[in-house]
């Protein structure tokens, strides 16, 4: 693999993308065993370091640490020294000398990621930077579409190599405040599909021109035909930032539910990066996949700690010896 | 005691000469600009294959003294300004305390007596501490000897104060330099709003909202009188609005900077700091707008907005890291190369704006070598071809985004009342 950190899907290449996606597939088969430790990155410490508070993807890192045998250390910024006023700089830095041998790093600063992995000689891998990129999140979705949706577009059935040619995905909601939308542009596109960008104009990026997605503020056009219909989380700093009126308004425009589902494919797949705002952005039946399509969002949850084994094993594992 | 500068090519616009000539300066004064040869006793420079051009001029400069003086100092921001051909810079008034009281302005000039390299004009702010509210002692700050008011760095976002700071300057009949933002469109914005703050994921300044408040600004020139000078122009709509405005007949001026014509929002790619400042870079069509506007004399004048800031702030997340970056030291070779070596403009146009435009703007002396104005003078090479490397800098920082720039023309030297100061 050419790729020493995994900051964003952009700069990344496209075979080391998929080869993280195909590993991926192989430690789909180890979680599923009763006893899911491999000995892979026994020895290994990986460092997680989060400037904002998450759950599920620090968990996630944690588990794929474990799960290789690697010792894993999380250091939660908001009580850590840079409350004291230490730069990312010295952060960074103290993390490689007491012999961290990958940092997994999320920051509210789109770019923060790039700046560490200047200043390191250690794997940096980016776990969300700002309103940027949030690389393993569009993995877990790409494999988890890649289980459901075969070329040709017929439901798959045990395909070897990722091929979305011929897909359309349609994210909805708040784009122009998402790393998840960003990245998922980047990397479906490069796997062949077609990616819509729907939601309110004030959600929408300022300028889409160098993303590769087409902006629809009307959701039923832009989700038409979709076979993927991604959900984003609405936060309600967007409400108190005047960008929107009210949270039923949206719901009642932009919220997918049975009724705007009906404009997707029929065996549309949707799906969530969570947290959900149930009766929100999506409608509960279709968050638990009762709405006559199935919910995806359970998967992306499985399959993130598969994408992040893949993604420590890869780019950690030149002295890991042994593997699988 | 004289001194003569033998043999160059001399460039003054201000009194339409580009010739082979020789310049004499006796004490602080310039004496007379002869014709090669002429007879004169006193100390002899051969500047033959140079041009000899009248100091340049910055309007804007952030000097950092007081307060931060591990950026910058009178000293080494005024040695940066010599050695990029500058005989006399404007400083703005962010300082710490701020230049809104006369006791800062007099350190200041009196800090440039004793380590200047060239002649500091400190600006004073329009209102106590810069914070918007109460207007400073603005007839005080004058007579101490600020050149002009300004907002810059934190603007006047309320127009009622805006318009009562530009009645009670203009009864002075002094100038007021704006930097023009409606902070409201800006929210969290560090970059430029376009498709690459979008695909970037940073938040963005519209370039609306420059041209928002340049509107305001000029149209409240336009009510109390007030002389304005738009600072760092960096989008078409405001060059359109200075363009708009001296169509009128109003008493506007403008300035813009070698990275507004020279780099677009791109330059930010990867998060690169040193590309990050206040306006920020814009788009491709804003930047030909401004560069069509200054090579057209719409925008009147070049200034650097020299802005140093420590290494170890400038390798801060790029949302973090403080807008800014140097100028003093490139700006000439970027103007000479983009303006002057491609054909734009002519030397001596060229040189008009960085030394009798700002002159004249400011009122005071200088941008010119007519005899008995005072003796600040610029030597060039203009066949000169270096590359820019930061670490050979005289300014205490490193943030230009120009690291590597191949360029063609440079200072030699300046004089300064008089007195030789070696770039």
């Amino acid at each position: 693999m050419a790729l020493r950190h995994l900051l964003s899907i952009e700069e990344a290449e496209t075979a080391d993308l998929r080869l993280i996606m195909e590993t991926a597939r192989s430690f789909q088969d180890v979680i599923g065993r009763p006893v899911k430790k491999v000995p892979a990155l026994r020895g290994r410490t990986v460092v997680t370091l989060f400037y904002e508070a998450s759950t599920r993807t620090r968990t996630s890192f944690e588990l794929a640490a474990k799960y290789l045998s690697a010792d894993a250390v999380n250091i939660a910024v908001a009580q850590s020294s840079v409350t004291k006023g230490e730069s990312l700089k010295d952060t960074v830095r103290t993390l490689e000398a007491v012999t961290a041998d990958c940092v997994v790093m999320r920051h509210s600063s789109s770019g923060a990621p790039h700046l560490a992995a200047g200043m390191l000689g250690i794997p940096v891998i980016n776990a969300g930077d700002g309103r940027h990129e949030h690389p393993t999140q569009a993995l877990l979705d790409a494999v988890t579409i890649w289980d459901a949706w075969a070329p040709g577009l017929g439901k798959r059935v045990g395909v070897d190599a990722p091929d979305f040619t011929g897909l359309r995905v349609a994210v909805v909601g708040d784009v122009a405040h998402s790393r998840v939308a960003r990245s998922n542009a980047w990397l479906l596109t490069r796997l062949g599909a077609e990616v819509r960008f729907v939601g309110p104009a004030t959600l929408m990026p300022a300028d889409a021109s160098l993303l590769p997605a087409t902006v629809h503020s009307d959701l039923r056009s832009g989700i038409d035909g979709a076979h993927v219909v991604m959900v984003l989380r609405l936060q309600t700093e967007r409400q108190e930032a005047g960008l929107l009126p009210t949270a039923r308004e949206y719901s009642r425009i932009w919220g997918v539910n049975r009724s705007s589902l009906a404009a997707a494919h029929p065996d549309a797949l949707v799906m969530h990066p969570g947290p959900m705002n149930r009766g929100v952005e999506i409608a509960p039946e279709v968050a638990d996949g009762l709405a006559g399509h199935s919910s995806a969002i359970e998967t992306q949850v499985r399959n993130g700690v598969a994408v992040r084994m893949a993604c420590l094993y890869l780019l950690m594992g030149s002295a890991a010896g042994e593997v699988l | 005691m004289r001194l003569v500068l033998r043999g160059g090519r001399v460039v003054d616009p201000a009194n339409g000469i580009d010739r082979l000539a020789d310049v004499v300066i006796d004490g602080d004064r310039i004496e007379t600009v002869a014709e090669p040869g002429i007879a004169a006793d006193g100390c002899e420079i051969d500047v033959a294959g140079k041009v000899v051009a009248p100091g340049f001029i910055d309007l804007h400069v952030h000097l950092r003294e007081p307060g931060f003086e591990y950026k910058e100092d009178v000293e080494s921001g005024t040695k940066a300004a010599a050695a990029g051909g500058f005989t006399a810079v404007c400083c703005m008034p962010n300082t710490n305390p701020a230049i809104d009281t006369p006791s800062v302005v007099t350190a200041i000039l009196e800090r440039a007596r004793q380590v200047g390299s060239c002649r500091v004009y400190p600006v004073a702010a329009l209102t106590r501490g810069m914070a918007g509210d109460q207007l400073s002692e603005i007839a005080d700050l004058l007579a101490a000897g600020a050149c002009a008011i300004s907002d810059d760095a934190y603007p006047i976002q309320n127009s009622e104060t805006m318009r009562r700071g530009m009645e009670y300057i203009a009864q002075f009949g002094a100038l007021l330099m704006t930097h023009n933002e409606d902070k409201a469109l800006t929210v969290g914005g560090v970059m430029s709003e376009g498709a690459h703050s979008s695909a970037m994921g940073v938040p963005g300044i519209p370039a609306a909202s420059e041209d928002v408040a340049t509107y305001r600004n000029i149209r409240l020139s336009e009510l109390t009188g007030c002389r304005l000078h738009l600072l760092h122009i960096s989008t078409a709509g405001t060059a359109g609005l200075l363009g708009w405005a001296k169509g009128r007949g109003l008493a506007v001026t403008g300035e813009t900077g070698p990275h507004y014509w020279r780099l677009t929002d791109a330059a930010c790619r990867g998060y690169y700091s040193n590309a990050k400042m206040n306006p920020p870079l814009r788009s491709e069509a804003d930047r030909v707008a401004v560069k069509e506007a200054l090579v057209s004399g719409v925008i009147d004048a070049i200034a650097t907005d020299h802005a140093p800031h420590a290494p170890y702030e400038k390798e801060r997340e790029f949302d973090k890291t403080p807008f800014g970056i140097l100028g003093l030291e490139t700006a000439f070779g970027i103007a000479y190369t983009d303006l002057v070596a491609s054909g734009l403009l002519t030397l001596s146009e060229l040189v008009y704006k960085m030394s009798a435009a700002p002159a004249a703007i400011l009122g005071v002396p200088g941008g010119s070598l007519a005899p008995g104005g005072p003796a600040d003078v610029v030597v060039l090479d203009t066949e000169a071809r270096w590359t820019v490397e930061p670490d050979r800098f005289r300014s205490k920082s490193r943030n230009t985004p120009f690291s590597g720039a191949e360029l063609q023309g440079r200072a030699c030297f300046t004089v300064v009342g008089g007195r030789v100061v070696e770039a």
